[in-house]
């Protein structure tokens, strides 16, 4: 290759930092949603120094944790090249069957939060299922499934919340305090922060890790390597639902209501978390990690729009502009070649 | 060199005397899709130490034939065997148990995955520990060394960082990629479908070098490729399929390019060529 105008030393000085931006940010995804984490704390301590006090940080982890736990198998699916939009509603018919077989049919705590558990595992398969039996695209699948997991949802339920009073303790124990110095958190934060760290170990450190990467990445290369790549799907699929049973779990802690009108924007704010944590829409490429700095972004923006005094319309619009801006930061890190 | 591939050269003539058993052998092999078919009965041998070229028109069969001996398809009527055995391949994992390594065309390679992490694609190595056993973690660290040494085996040094993606390789990189893999874990036939279709003068002759080092370590190879000069150079044998059969099997000392060539087409038949082997191939 013959260059027939040399850069002058400036521009490919400024071209070559580019580059090294570039493939530093395609090896490691999560940098991106950290440093975003990092600059928005900074500039909205600046704006109201209250934001960064303890009181105001552990509420918005608190607030955080549903969503987040929600956005890790979001971010599972979204990793194999598929999207689900039944996030919500999964979560919440897992809710209901939790509060209502607890306080209405005298279920034990424990026993009750598995059977929710067992349901977010059912609609997470029947999702897989339709998506690997019957190939139909997940976004179509998980939108059929959308409306009907809501029907049986709200036919289950009545329509009628279930409230902490009448739940046993084993249902609200996520909303219990935990007090790490001056921050207060709650169980529900721990076991959605164990829960980051269990995936992120099975997603990197495993073999069924490398699988979901390369399903995502090219199904046919991961076939042709002997990955039973519809096994790898349906696992996935599988594994979110039981993810979302426990974020159904973790948001009665935090709301102390079991109610068919909770997590009215779950799905889209899921799949938010996800794009704005640095996971690609296309599959394969991603990290879990950034998924936490995703769902902790929003609430920061959240959080410190209202703190500085600012309407709350610009929040939503600050997170469609990360959206966008997420998402084209990803075409252009993919974009690297040698 | 090994001595399978001086016998295979020792006949002045340049006709193949092949004996002993094949390593790979295919016997009548027919595959159809619908009213199409794909192989009208095929058979081909694969001698240890040798490399068999598989050439052929576009829709002459080679894919099919090739994916039918890796286990991508599963066969109507014939059968395969490996040493004389005859063996059934239900999906790529029963061939690649069998010791059959495929580089596909596509080359099955995971872009967004490092090079280490391809290598082992499939066939990750546990670690040893606990966390290996009950949590079944990865050994990373021990995956990496090993494909390090496997590119330096077989003499891939443009590849210097090992946990590199690779998206971020060239074409010919990627292609040395995937023929490590199939050298690394094909214990008896490695199967390369169009290695140098993709690739520049220069990469294209690393891949021939890379064909013949798997030769001379006695692994035989079946080589699909349009590219007549890159076959002559490598092949041993040249298995020439037309419309679903074998229109016959010559070697580069007994015919020229351009009879190869019109073998392929039809304009001509291998006994107007001039039988070159008596093979039984011939007669299908």
């Amino acid at each position: 290759m013959t260059a027939v105008i040399e850069p002058t030393g400036e521009v490919r000085e400024s071209q070559e930092l580019g580059a090294r931006i570039q493939h530093t940010l395609h090896r490691h995804p999560a940098i991106g949603p950290a440093s975003v984490l990092v600059v928005s704390v900074v500039v909205f301590s600046l704006i109201n120094h209250r934001f960064v006090n303890a009181t105001n940080l552990s509420l918005l982890i608190q607030q955080a944790a549903v969503l987040a736990t929600l956005a890790i198998g979001q971010t599972m699916i979204i990793l194999t090249a598929g999207i689900d939009l039944s996030v919500g509603a999964a979560a919440i018919l897992a809710q209901m069957v939790m509060a209502q077989t607890a306080a209405n049919n005298g279920v034990p705590g424990v026993l009750a939060i598995i059977l929710g558990i067992a349901v977010g595992a059912l609609t997470g398969f029947i999702n897989g299922f339709l998506v690997t039996r019957i190939k139909l695209p997940p976004f179509i699948v998980t939108l059929g499934t959308l409306s009907i997991y809501t029907a049986i949802g709200l036919r289950y339920s009545n329509g009628a919340s279930v409230y902490a009073s009448a739940m046993p303790n084993a249902l609200i124990w996520t909303g219990n305090y935990v007090n790490i110095g001056p921050y207060q958190l709650t169980t529900g934060v721990i076991l959605m922060l164990v829960l980051f760290a269990v995936t992120s170990f099975a997603l990197t450190r495993t073999a069924w890790g490398r699988h979901v990467y390369s399903t995502g990445d090219d199904p046919e290369a991961a076939r042709l390597s002997g990955i039973k790549t519809n096994r790898v799907l349906l696992s996935v699929y599988l594994t979110a639902g039981i993810i979302y049973a426990l974020a159904a779990w973790i948001l009665i802690g935090r709301v102390g209501v079991a109610s068919t009108n909770n997590l009215t924007n779950a799905n889209l704010d899921s799949i938010t978390a996800v794009v704005i944590g640095g996971t690609s829409l296309f599959g394969g490429r991603g990290a879990v990690l950034g998924t936490l700095f995703g769902a902790l972004i929003v609430q920061v923006f959240q959080s410190g729009i209202s703190l500085a005094g600012v309407q709350s319309l610009y929040q939503v619009l600050a997170e469609g502009i990360l959206v966008i801006v997420a998402v084209a930061l990803d075409q252009w890190i993919r974009k690297v070649r040698r | 060199m090994s001595t399978e591939v001086d016998a295979v050269r020792a006949s002045g003539d340049g006709r193949p005397v092949m004996s002993g058993t094949p390593t790979l052998e295919a016997r009548g092999l027919v595959k159809t899709f619908g009213h199409v078919v794909g192989l009208a009965g095929v058979s081909l041998q694969l001698y240890p130490g040798e490399v068999l070229a598989i050439i052929g028109d576009n829709g002459a069969g080679k894919s099919t034939l090739i994916k039918c001996l890796s286990g991508a398809l599963s066969v109507d009527e014939g059968e395969i065997l490996m040493d004389g055995t005859k063996v059934e391949f239900k999906s790529p994992t029963d061939a690649r148990q069998a010791g059959i390594e495929t580089v596909y065309q596509t080359l099955a390679v995971a872009p967004a995955l490092d090079i280490a992490s391809n290598l082992y694609l499939g066939r990750e190595i546990r670690d040893s520990g606990l966390l290996g056993k009950v949590f079944r973690k990865l050994d990373t660290r021990g995956m990496r060394a090993k494909a390090r040494e496997q590119l330096k085996d077989l003499g891939i040094g443009t590849i210097q960082d090992i946990t590199q993606k690779v998206e971020t390789l060239s074409g010919g990189q990627r292609q040395a990629v995937a023929v490590a893999r199939a050298a690394a874990f094909g214990s008896k036939v490695v199967i390369l479908d169009e290695p140098t279709a993709a690739l520049g003068v220069r990469e294209s002759g690393q891949v021939l070098a890379l064909i013949k080092r798997l030769r001379s370590r006695g692994l035989p190879v079946i080589l699909i490729s349009h590219n007549m000069p890159h076959v002559f150079e490598v092949a041993d044998r040249i298995h020439i399929q037309r419309l679903g059969r074998c229109a016959g099997v010559i070697t580069p000392r007994s015919h020229t390019m351009e009879e190869a060539v019109a073998i392929m087409t039809g304009a001509t038949t291998l006994d107007e060529a001039g039988d070159a082997n008596g093979s039984a191939d011939a007669a299908l």
